[in-house]
């Protein structure tokens, strides 16, 4: 995917130049392996800072809330979707935006990196031809992407932007025959008590930093709930209540709006799986709406509307 | 000055003897990574890490921590009537501590044990606590405690220092207080020429290794104003997501809140670790917030930890140099690169 770091620059510099934007936001190297930094450039002669790789897992919509400037943006599947989230969501008008589409054919999985070379010290991640080759000292190892991929990436059916003003390239072949909520049917078989223990564990070792919440971009509201003091509704201490009442009552919020993105686990210092939680979500919207978020620019998604010919009885 | 040498598992068993004198605290794997955790029975320690995800500045400084309790009971005859909750203030010992994270607490102290003030739990926990130091034979590549006038073998901060040799550990006692613990942990040889030898190397080895660095030479000449209203805060704010990421892992980061919370009929004051990254850190009564905007709050930090630091205790910056934030910041904001910014400007 690093060919397109060039397309990008180049759109960039492009847009800038003509005025069509004032703003492009778009990812920097990072200054250590496997990381990438947001980036919003305004300076025409700065576009050659954008770069493009497969650790570009954070989520760029969460840098459009409420801005309200002209921005060129890039956008892979599902930042496209979180965009068009938040065009429904009233967080961004399209009018304002400029998207430049990337085909996305998935983000590395950083952990899995980590554990594959045994947490020995990465010095260097270089990507060539669906491989990643891993350099640190006295270490040098090579992996096949895909077996390396995010797993929201490896399950995912919408690598292509579902809107965009222009592509850097051809469209990604999407996945097929993927199997998206193994995990969801695992935990869904277990019995109250289990569920409970296993909600319990996966959370234990919050340290309630937010960075889940924060690295959202459904997470927009002004004020989160978790921060509210009058009234308080949860308790600022890690007592595992109120954590788990954080995560639960999160995890609601974004029923029906969650893209998979996989930014909250990218950005949590715990390793915490929470799409565990949102993952059950997006299930049900799919099973009991056929709803998948951000999709189209055209339908509201299913929490947030009425309908008087809802199929169901309880609500007329 | 003790000098012991012991495997592997003589030096854990040895620990595990010393339970009813200490609380042990050793870096467990959970997962991926490592963190300090009681040794107890079943706890199985391992000293193969290169730094724990969380800094041990809990042991001293808990994360949450009942301060006062009360009863919320309007029968009681001592309703609402503050009273100090019950501490723990047993000896304890931090075995692994980076060099790194001992010296975080030097620099933790200068604010909560000062002429000033004196934060009688801090204080008191951070006494009864002895820092154990694991030499790190591979410092990383985020590591540069040698910048921040520390270093992968300093020993100014530890009461013992543990070398890895390989297939033995050398403990030597640095302070007084390290002497007696390791008095009291028996077992072990006494130090041959061949293990000191080899011990000694390990610093000036493992110092050629580090190959990062933190600029911070000319901070003191900057004026506070001339920071502050520096161009580029936008710039290093802007992929800034307001988590407390950095300010918790930190071992140098001491804010916190202060909450009343009631269970039922009882009500504790509790002190939580806070961040200066949330919006909530600065929020008034009024609903004035003095920090408003995101550029603010990064700036805060940085501006805290290389500047007013510096200024206010003449005592170096407020950061050891552990590297936390800058492999752990989900959207890789590097120290290493504000402080440049900031010393160069």
């Amino acid at each position: 995917m690093h060919e397109y770091t060039e397309k990008i620059r180049d759109a960039a510099k492009r847009l800038l130049k003509e005025g069509k934007v004032d703003t492009f936001i778009g990812f920097k190297k990072g200054s250590v392996p496997m990381m990438n930094e947001p980036a919003l450039i305004t300076d025409p002669d700065k576009a050659d800072l954008l770069h493009w790789d497969s650790n570009c897992g954070l989520n760029l919509c969460n840098y459009l809330t409420k801005r309200t400037d002209r921005i060129g943006i890039i956008a892979n599947g599902c930042t496209s979707r979180n965009i068009v989230t938040h065009i429904i969501e009233n967080q961004i008008k399209r009018e304002q935006l400029y998207i430049v589409g990337i085909p996305c054919t998935g983000m590395i999985d950083p952990r899995a990196i980590k554990r594959a070379v045994k947490f020995k010290e990465i010095l260097d991640v270089e990507e060539k031809d669906g491989r990643i080759i891993v350099k640190g000292n006295g270490l040098e190892e090579s992996f096949e992407k895909r077996a390396f991929l995010q797993k929201n990436c490896a399950i995912c059916l919408h690598r292509n932007p579902v809107i965009y003003d222009e592509m850097v390239g051809e469209k990604a072949p999407e996945q097929q025959e993927i199997e998206s909520f193994k995990d969801v049917k695992k935990i869904e078989v277990m019995g109250s008590d289990d569920k409970w223990g296993f909600f319990t564990r996966m959370i234990s070792s919050c340290i309630r930093c937010y960075a889940c919440r924060n690295a959202c971009p459904l997470c927009y509201c002004t004020t989160c709930f978790v921060d509210e003091a009058q009234p308080q509704w949860v308790g600022k201490s890690i007592d595992p209540t109120d954590t788990m009442t954080f995560h639960i009552l999160r995890a609601f919020h974004c029923a029906g709006r969650c893209t998979d993105c996989e930014a909250c686990e990218r950005a949590c210092p715990m390793g915490i799986n929470v799409r565990q939680f949102t993952k059950k979500l997006n299930k049900d919207a799919l099973e009991l709406f056929s709803w998948e978020a951000g999709m189209s620019e055209d339908q509201r998604p299913p929490m947030d509307v009425y309908k008087t010919d809802d199929y169901n009885d309880f609500i007329k | 000055m003790i000098k012991k040498l012991f495997t592997g598992s003589d030096w854990v068993d040895a620990l595990k003897k010393t339970g009813d004198l200490y609380k042990i605290f050793v870096p467990v794997r959970e997962g991926d990574f490592h963190n300090f955790r009681p040794l107890e029975q079943g706890t199985k320690p391992n000293f193969d890490f290169y730094n724990t995800r969380l800094s041990p500045k809990s042991i001293v400084y808990p994360q949450s921590e009942r301060m006062f309790e009360s009863l919320n009971d309007p029968e009681a005859p001592d309703k609402g009537i503050l009273k100090e909750a019950a501490k723990d203030y047993a000896p304890r010992a931090i075995v692994g501590i980076r060099p790194c994270d001992a010296q975080a607490f030097q620099i933790v102290k200068r604010n909560f044990d000062n002429p000033e003030y004196r934060d009688p739990w801090w204080v008191r926990r951070f006494e009864s606590t002895i820092l154990v130091g694991l030499g790190c034979n591979d410092p990383c590549p985020t590591c540069f405690c040698s910048s921040v006038g520390g270093g992968p073998f300093h020993e100014e901060y530890l009461d013992v220092m543990l070398y890895d040799l390989g297939d033995k550990f050398l403990a030597k006692s640095i302070t007084e207080k390290g002497e007696e613990f390791l008095s009291k942990v028996i077992g072990g040889s006494p130090a041959d020429d061949t293990a000191l030898k080899k011990a000694e190397a390990l610093g000036p080895a493992a110092i050629e290794k580090i190959t990062s660095t933190l600029s911070s030479d000319k901070l003191k000449d900057k004026t506070v104003t001339g920071l502050f209203n520096a161009p580029f805060w936008d710039e290093v704010a802007f992929s800034c997501i307001n988590c407390g990421t950095c300010t918790f892992l930190c071992p140098t980061c001491w804010c916190f809140d202060i909450q009343d919370e009631v269970y039922g009929k009882q009500a504790d004051r509790i002190r939580n670790w806070d961040t200066c990254m949330s919006p909530l850190f600065t929020l008034e009564g009024s609903g004035h917030n003095p920090r408003e905007n995101k550029f603010q709050r990064v700036r805060q930090r940085f501006m805290h930890k290389l500047k007013y630091y510096p200024d206010k205790y003449n005592n170096g910056v407020q950061c050891s140099g552990c590297g936390r934030c800058v492999r752990y910041c989900p959207v890789n904001i590097d120290i290493r690169q504000v402080a440049k910014l900031m010393n160069e400007y």
